[in-house]
């Protein structure tokens, strides 16, 4: 077997690919602008993606604030520095925490129902259905979930902040003796608009990753169940991996650093 | 006879695989034909060429003498219009109500109110024999034999002039399946329309086609009215509809 043919057939796989999802992510966003829309389907969307996603998304943030709260105290402590607390709760909940951990919980939740929904009905040929009955499976299919999610994902990682700092919140003042009053004072003083805009920007583009990769993966599954295994099982780890990448570079344009 | 439908050398080839090696075909206004052959000999990816699920590596198709080959986007859901599909395994809509399958073209290609459609819809599935009492079930209540009847009943929904039926006995016992070809044989003649159907099942492509044409290794072999199936002369076609493992057809065991 020679080494190199192997590696160029899987990098030819791997441009194949990156085509045609750049392909159906031209196709997808345009006709998100392009009549007919359907608003029923996109309710629908909101209430499967948003809030059915709140419990999750709410549980992570607290648990993940009040986490933080304590390691930053353990950590400061180090240099006695065990004040700045409530500054870094926010700054990391806002800037890094709240959307990626909100990000990932989504991806897992919702690309792969996603994933698996589009999938079932493309190895059924619901797909194929839908298009003899004139109607664009990309509109009928993509357009609202990738419209609910890029909309919700805000919304959700908003709610995700302000729990998160309410975990950090209720673990400094319960157990490490900070005075509530200005625990909340030192908060609000130190976060600036930019911190949270900043994070309700990367959510936005986790909520576009996370529907693209979820309809991507459904609709490209072959055969049967395990095909649509596969597919969800893909939608979760490209759309998770791509969400941690774009974070990285979000984060370097966001901060100009 | 006024042709509805023409293929012209149709070719498609999925990597190495050739599956249709230049498929020619006239289906003519108000015929009824039926493709047969065995599994993997492209019966389906003709289908899906007409209707541009698939898009032909070369070749011309013709619906109504237009060009339909290549268009796409509104030119080609402008075509679609005139069609009705039948799938195998139905393909119905699992998230909606069986009405809404019914009645989906109505309400998404032609935006009618849901509640004039779903009148339409209950009046089309009389039509194949089911009562007002399944339309707010779930398809997935509903057992095979009545899936296919759902299937039909939403493919006729929009009053088409051509419908396709992809294996519409397959998976069914012999009485369902003959209920459903007598349904096939009622709509088409009711509806005057052009039927295509492509089956392995000789007793219902002999009761349901007008003209019946073989496909074998991505080429059409012969075709004939139903009648003259039997005196073919073909020794591919003798050994297809007789059902024998012995004859010129080599069962390809590894694909």
């Amino acid at each position: 077997m020679n080494v190199f043919a192997s590696i160029g057939a899987l990098f030819l796989t791997f441009l194949g690919e990156v085509g045609r999802l750049t392909t159906f992510t031209i196709n997808a966003v345009t006709a998100i602008v392009r009549p007919p829309f359907y608003w029923r389907l996109l309710a629908q969307q909101f209430m499967r993606i948003g809030w059915f996603s709140l419990p999750v998304v709410g549980l992570t943030a607290f648990f993940t604030g009040g986490a933080l709260a304590l390691q930053i105290f353990i950590g400061g402590n180090r240099y006695g520095a065990e004040a700045i607390v409530p500054q870094i709760v926010v700054l990391g909940i806002t800037r890094e925490l709240g959307p990626v951990i909100a990000g990932l919980m989504v991806a897992g939740r919702v690309a792969a129902a996603i994933a698996a929904e589009i999938g079932t009905m493309r190895v059924t040929e619901q797909i194929d259905a839908l298009t003899t009955l004139s109607t664009n499976p990309v509109k009928y299919l993509v357009v609202p979930r990738l419209v609910a999610a890029v909309i919700s994902m805000p919304i959700l990682v908003g709610i995700a902040d302000a729990i998160g700092v309410f975990g950090g919140y209720i673990v400094s003042t319960k157990s490490l003796n900070f005075n509530g009053a200005v625990y909340l004072k030192n908060t609000t003083d130190f976060v600036t608009n930019h911190d949270v805009i900043s994070g309700l920007v990367k959510a936005a583009v986790f909520g576009f990753i996370i529907a693209l990769m979820g309809c991507y993966s459904g609709f490209n599954s072959r055969g049967g169940a395990q095909g649509v295994g596969t597919a969800t099982t893909n939608a979760v780890v490209s759309s998770s991996i791509l969400i941690l990448a774009a974070n990285y570079l979000l984060t370097s344009i966001l901060f100009n650093t | 006879m006024e042709t509805k439908i023409e293929l012209q050398g149709v070719k498609k080839r999925f990597g190495p695989k050739v599956v249709l090696d230049g498929v020619d075909l006239k289906v003519g206004k108000g015929e009824s034909v039926v493709i047969i052959g065995g599994s993997g000999t492209g019966k389906s990816v003709t289908i899906k060429s007409v209707l541009g699920i698939l898009r032909p590596d070369s070749g011309k198709i013709f619906v109504d003498s237009q060009d339909t080959t290549h268009i796409s986007g509104r030119a080609r859901e402008a075509v679609l219009k005139k069609f009705g599909m039948l799938f195998q395994g139905a393909a119905l809509f699992d998230s909606l109500p069986v009405w809404e399958n019914v009645a989906f073209a109505l309400i998404q290609g032609r935006g009618m109110a849901r509640r004039k459609a779903r009148e339409i819809a209950i009046e089309k599935l009389a039509k194949v024999g089911l009562g007002p009492e399944v339309a707010n079930l779930s398809p997935s209540e509903l057992s095979g034999g009545m899936q296919k009847r759902v299937g039909l009943a939403r493919a006729i929904a929009a009053d088409p002039e051509i419908l396709f039926f992809d294996e519409p006995t397959t998976g069914l016992d012999p009485i369902m399946a003959d209920v459903i070809n007598d349904l096939i044989v009622s709509t088409v003649k009711d509806l005057g329309v052009t039927a295509v159907s492509i089956t392995h099942d000789m007793t219902s492509a002999r009761k349901i086609s007008d003209r019946i044409a073989m496909l074998y290794k991505g080429k059409i072999i012969w075709q004939g009215p139903t009648a003259s199936i039997d005196t073919s002369g073909n020794e591919y076609v003798d050994q297809f509809i007789h059902g024998r493992a012995e004859g010129p057809i080599k069962m390809e065991v590894r694909g």
